[in-house]
């Protein structure tokens, strides 16, 4: 291979290239602001999985013992909204992608610096007034914010919430833009769309659902918070508003949005596949494709989450079967990341653990989309614990698995230190088998009709109840464990070189961590993406 | 007096079967790639692990038909899955034609179900076995969604519109009610038992409420008492169309559009009369918004309804009363 | 909307060259940073595009149910003041062009003298707006507990008001927000910042300041011309 190492002297690196607060509040550097987005995020994950651990001991007893139902109904809603708007969709692109996009397509930096310090500073802002939201009482609507419900009854902060989340879009689309622009321009001599990490792929896929999707929600928020600050009636039907209006806005955004969630994980994923068993990702073009297709499909099954919302069933027959088509190129990438591991050579390090459950759990979660997407189905499932299961298992069992499985593969890059591999091998296996317990029984709590966003329910619910907090609390467990260890290997952690994991890549040319600016000298590409040759596999 | 069976709520409804027929099958369906998936991952992953001399995989030629086979599969699969599901959501949601209708009001935080033989019942429901029900529904306030989740079927309940639920009851016995679309804060208290009854027990119980005006009988008192008639009277005049036999007819606007007389039409023209005005009538009728409430509406709807041409008032169409003897023989 | 870096013009000098003042570090070459400016600057207009389309999805939902309302509730609104907005921002895209022409050239004056005449005639615009709103406060026609609508099926004209107010709203929030990029571009304009090298700041400015005109050339007939002849 023809990488152009780094050579630079070997102790300045982004981390130490400048310090102070003022250093890091103002840095231009996509690396930095990758760890500004990892604080900030962290912290709104730790807030949603506050509220969640409170809402799960509530439902512990069928009766609403706990708490009133209002402040239950607060819990519920700002769960939803820290988890959606504030960890979920800026997540894997905001860190992961902003710390990888240059460094893997062999870039300086991203196209547009400031633009993206400016979209940690909205993100932060949106983050603030949402904060304060919650401080002031929080909101109750749910974190779908149907109207008229939200728009015309709540006594809760719809609009400061509201705000919020439309200050953190912007952050989310100028991200897109910048993403978008910098896979076009930016790309090394040599580096052609097919010789690109599928990484890239996926990031750009999830870019062009964040800029077009992103903006809708954004108008709707307008509109909600107009009909309730001016009295307007545009969803109110006693003033000649129709209320399935809102929800067509919301969910035309809303469902992309959770492949916004999901794309990046699966590039991760395709990283962590390739690079641990050491072999190019089969059907590569596939995948590749499958990315875009499911950001372009996407915007066209929103109507799957209004089945029995009084649209017509005519509508239904065909947000239904465009449903089944969205599922196809997720099926496709599970079977080619499966067919990866045929004839390699697979080790079973930390992030490769993430990777193997997120195919695993994705698959369960997607399948019982489709399950969803069937009308006899959800005609009684709808609005049932069934789609809280559905949704937790590709956000959370893929998704979430994706960022940790991704955050334990870079981190040696990030942080230029390793973490302790029992410790993180024994997190992974209990936040697998905690998430399973916590939501596996919510399948069979849906069908039997135990609805969504309920404080109290009746008693032969119970025993279901108990099995699924008792998840939740060793999933937290999980969770723990590895804030506990990743925080001590900030300390403590064994330096690494370049390269500990033995992959190809860009990002692996450079030193652990990388200096400010990436590369000295622009690389010239002449490989394909996921070369794995013998003499190149031994750790550095 | 409830069972639960581990794996799905008791069947009491005509499709419930159906459902939980679609249902297993994607469940097996699913099962089986889950499976699929699980065994080859972990089988890849032992077979294939990392050993001595063995540091990096061997890159296989990628295969079209390999592709192509496992998209067309599963999408055929689920192909199958579409077409079944769609025909239970069919079965599902039209109503037969011989259903008899019953009136839902759902507000916060509570269910108002009245009988046609105007009964009224908050969150309990007592029901036939073997009779068709169709629920014609509306929301006081928020959105809200009437779930019976023995019988399999939901509807979300709006307000300024009308939505429609149906199903026949093959069970005795007492199932839940829920409310699934989260409507404010005591949405988790609106849970409620419907009973069905062999049809004489039901007869029984109608029988408890004696005297109660039907939904017809009250509707002609609200008629009366927002002086109507005033207006609308048989032969029609120049002040307002005759409301004898208009139920289910088209009728021509003013504005040269056309319009069906159902019950969405009959609601928007007592409460935004001008909205679709009728050929060759100014627009003198007030709105009765404010002093009409849903219920009030549903009972004038059905008076409406009832009325013939020629010889005036009351034949009950479609609202059977407190006969004798439910014995499954529909009007 | 470009965020490179703030150098003092350098007119003909090299375009290639890495240590150009005007190249950001992170570029290779000038035509490398121009092409990405412009194409983050239509990536920028097609969010903005969905960002009104949210609107228009309710106005075509509402006027597909409701025809007469829009037709009552346009009969309203004051076609000339209008059509005067559209003739001025017709010209103002014209003299945007011609300042982007002259940053192009390198004209300083000419720059300065065309994008103040945009700003002017995007202040008239708001002018004009400002007084059609008054109007419709006075006449009880702003939605909400102090709406009056005399005719038929009032509930449903106070739809048509929400959604006028609520796009031609939106559209007078970005026209502010141009205003305001213009004030600021305004002194590296009059001091001779852009030409041949450096104009694309000027020059995706323009697309966001076309866009604003197309988002009004369609709001106007869509608002005011419903059922006149």
């Amino acid at each position: 291979m023809n990488a152009v190492a780094v050579e630079a002297p070997a102790s300045i690196d982004y981390i130490n290239a400048d310090y102070g607060v003022r250093s890091w509040l103002l840095t231009k550097d996509h690396k930095r602001i990758a760890v500004l987005y990892l604080a900030s995020v962290t912290l709104f994950f730790a807030l949603g999985g506050l509220f969640a651990v409170i809402l799960r001991l509530e439902l512990l007893t069928p009766r609403g013992d706990l708490m009133q139902s209002d402040f239950y109904n607060r819990m519920f809603t700002m769960h939803g909204v820290a988890m959606v708007f504030f960890f979920m969709i800026p997540g894997i692109p905001a860190v992961l992608g902003n710390f990888l996009v240059p460094l893997m397509i062999g870039a300086k930096d991203l196209a547009f610096p400031r633009l993206n310090l400016l979209s940690w500073y909205l993100y932060v802002a949106g983050g603030l007034f949402t904060l304060w939201a919650m401080i002031r009482g929080g909101v109750d609507t749910g974190w779908t914010f149907y109207t008229p419900y939200s728009s015309s009854y709540s006594n809760s902060h719809v609009i400061l919430t509201g705000l919020g989340i439309f200050i953190a879009g912007f952050s989310s689309i100028l991200t897109g833009l910048n993403f978008i622009v910098t896979i076009h321009r930016l790309r090394a001599p040599g580096m052609t769309w097919f010789r690109l990490p599928l990484f890239i792929w996926a990031h750009y896929a999830t870019s062009l659902v964040m800029i077009l999707g992103t903006p809708v929600v954004a108008v709707t928020i307008l509109l909600v918070a107009a009909e309730r600050a001016f009295g307007l009636g545009i969803f109110d039907p006693a003033r000649g508003g129709d209320p399935v209006l809102f929800q067509h806005l919301f969910w035309f955004y809303s469902h992309p949005a959770v492949y916004i969630m999901v794309l990046p994980a699966m590039g991760v994923v395709s990283e962590l596949i390739s690079a641990f068993a050491r072999k190019p990702v089969y059907g590569y073009k596939f995948v590749a494709f499958s990315s875009l297709a499911i950001a372009v499909l996407g915007f066209l099954v929103w109507g799957h989450h209004m089945f029995v919302s009084g649209q017509s069933a005519y509508a239904s027959v065909i947000f239904s079967v465009l449903s089944m088509f969205v599922a196809v190129p997720s099926a496709v990438k599970v079977f080619n990341w499966t067919a990866t591991l045929f004839r390699g050579s697979v080790s079973y390090d930390t992030p490769m653990l993430y990777a193997l459950g997120f195919i695993g759990l994705f698959t369960i979660g997607g399948l019982t989309g489709v399950m969803l997407a069937t009308l006899g189905i959800d005609l009684h499932v709808h609005d049932t614990y069934f789609v809280v299961a559905h949704f937790h298992y590709v956000m959370v069992g893929g998704t979430i698995m994706g960022y940790l499985g991704g955050l334990h593969y870079w981190w040696p890059k990030i942080a230029g230190s390793m973490y302790p591999k029992f410790w993180s091998r024994l997190a992974a296996l209990i936040i697998f088998v905690g998430f399973n317990l916590t939501f596996f029984p919510q399948f069979i709590l849906g069908y039997l009709g135990m609805p969504r966003r309920y404080h109290a329910y009746p008693e032969e619910f119970q025993v279901l109840h108990v099995l699924s907090t008792a998840g939740a609390s060793i999933l937290g467990i999980g969770y723990l464990i590895q804030v506990v260890y990743f925080t001590l290997t900030m300390r403590y952690g064994k330096r690494v070189g370049n390269n500990p994991w033995g992959a190809v890549g860009l990002e692996w040319q450079t030193t652990s961590p990388p200096p400010t600016y990436n590369f000295e000298t622009t690389p010239v590409v002449d490989w394909d993406a996921y070369e794995y040759k013998e003499k190149e596999a031994a750790h550095v | 007096m409830l069972r639960d069976l581990p794996l799905h709520p008791p069947s009491a409804s005509t499709f419930a079967g159906q459902v939980d027929g679609i249902y297993f099958f994607a469940l097996l369906v699913s099962i089986f790639f889950s499976l699929l998936i699980a065994v080859l991952i972990v089988t890849f992953a032992v077979r294939y692990r990392r050993r001595e001399g063995h540091e990096v995989g061997e890159p296989v030629h990628g295969s079209l038909w390999l592709e192509i086979g496992w998209s067309a599969i599963p999408f055929a699969i689920m192909m199958v899955m579409f077409f079944w599901g769609t025909k239970v959501f069919f079965t599902a949601i039209r109503p037969p034609a011989a259903a008899i209708e019953y009136h839902v009001v759902a507000k916060q935080w509570m269910w108002k179900f009245q009988h046609p033989s105007g009964q009224r019942e908050i969150n309990d429901l007592h029901v036939p076995v073997g009779t068709p029900i169709r629920f014609k529904m509306t929301s006081e306030d928020v959105i809200h969604s009437l779930f019976f989740p023995a019988m399999r079927t939901k509807a979300d309940v709006l307000p300024g519109r009308y939505t429609t639920l149906w199903f026949e009851a093959t069970r005795p016995g007492t199932y839940y009610i829920f409310c699934t679309e989260y409507c404010g804060a005591e949405h988790s208290r609106m849970i409620g038992r419907v009973f069905v009854l062999e049809p004489h027990d039901y007869e029984t119980w109608l029988a408890g409420g004696a005297g109660i005006k039907t939904p017809v009988a009250r509707g002609a008192e609200l008629f009366a008492a927002f002086n109507c008639s005033s207006c609308h009277q048989d032969a029609g005049t120049a002040r307002g169309p005759a409301l004898a036999g208009l139920f289910g007819k088209p009728v021509a606007l003013a504005d040269g559009g056309r319009a069906v007389a159902d019950d969405a039409y009959l609601r928007e023209s007592i409460l935004n009369p001008t909205a679709k005005l009728v050929a060759g009538y100014q627009p003198l009728m007030p709105t009765f918004r404010g002093q009409v409430s849903e219920d009030d509406l549903m009972q004038l709807i059905a008076y409406i309804k009832s009325l013939q041409p020629a010889g005036g008032a009351a034949a009950a169409a479609g609202t059977p009363v407190q006969r004798a003897g439910f014995d499954g023989e529909m009007p | 909307m470009s965020s490179t870096a703030d150098m003092p013009s350098a007119t003909g000098a090299a375009s290639t060259a890495a240590h150009h003042p005007l190249l950001a570090h992170h570029f290779d070459t000038l035509d490398q940073q121009r092409e990405s400016s412009s194409l983050a600057m239509w990536v920028f207009l097609v969010t903005e595009i969905m960002f009104f389309g949210g609107l228009f999805l309710a106005y075509v939902v509402y006027r597909s149910m409701y025809p007469q309302v829009f037709r009552a509730g346009s009969h309203e609104l004051d076609v000339l003041l209008g059509g005067a907005n559209t003739a001025i921002l017709i010209c103002s895209s014209l003299t945007m062009a011609l300042a982007v022409r002259g940053a192009q050239l390198g004209q300083r004056r000419s720059l300065t003298v065309f994008i103040v005449l945009t700003m002017l005639l995007g202040l008239a615009f708001l002018g004009i707006k400002a007084v059609e709103y008054a109007a419709k406060f006075q006449h009880g026609l702003v939605p909400g507990a102090n709406f009056h609508f005399a005719g038929p099926d009032a509930d449903h004209v106070q739809l048509f008001f929400s959604i006028y107010f609520a796009m031609t709203g939106l559209h007078a929030t970005h026209m502010i927000i141009g205003i305001g990029i213009i004030l600021w571009l305004l002194p590296a304009c009059a001091r001779g910042r852009y030409g041949p090298d450096y104009y694309h700041p000027i020059e995706c400015f323009g697309l966001y300041w076309h866009f604003v005109d197309i988002v009004w050339i369609f709001l106007f007939p869509l608002l005011y011309l419903v059922g006149r002849h």
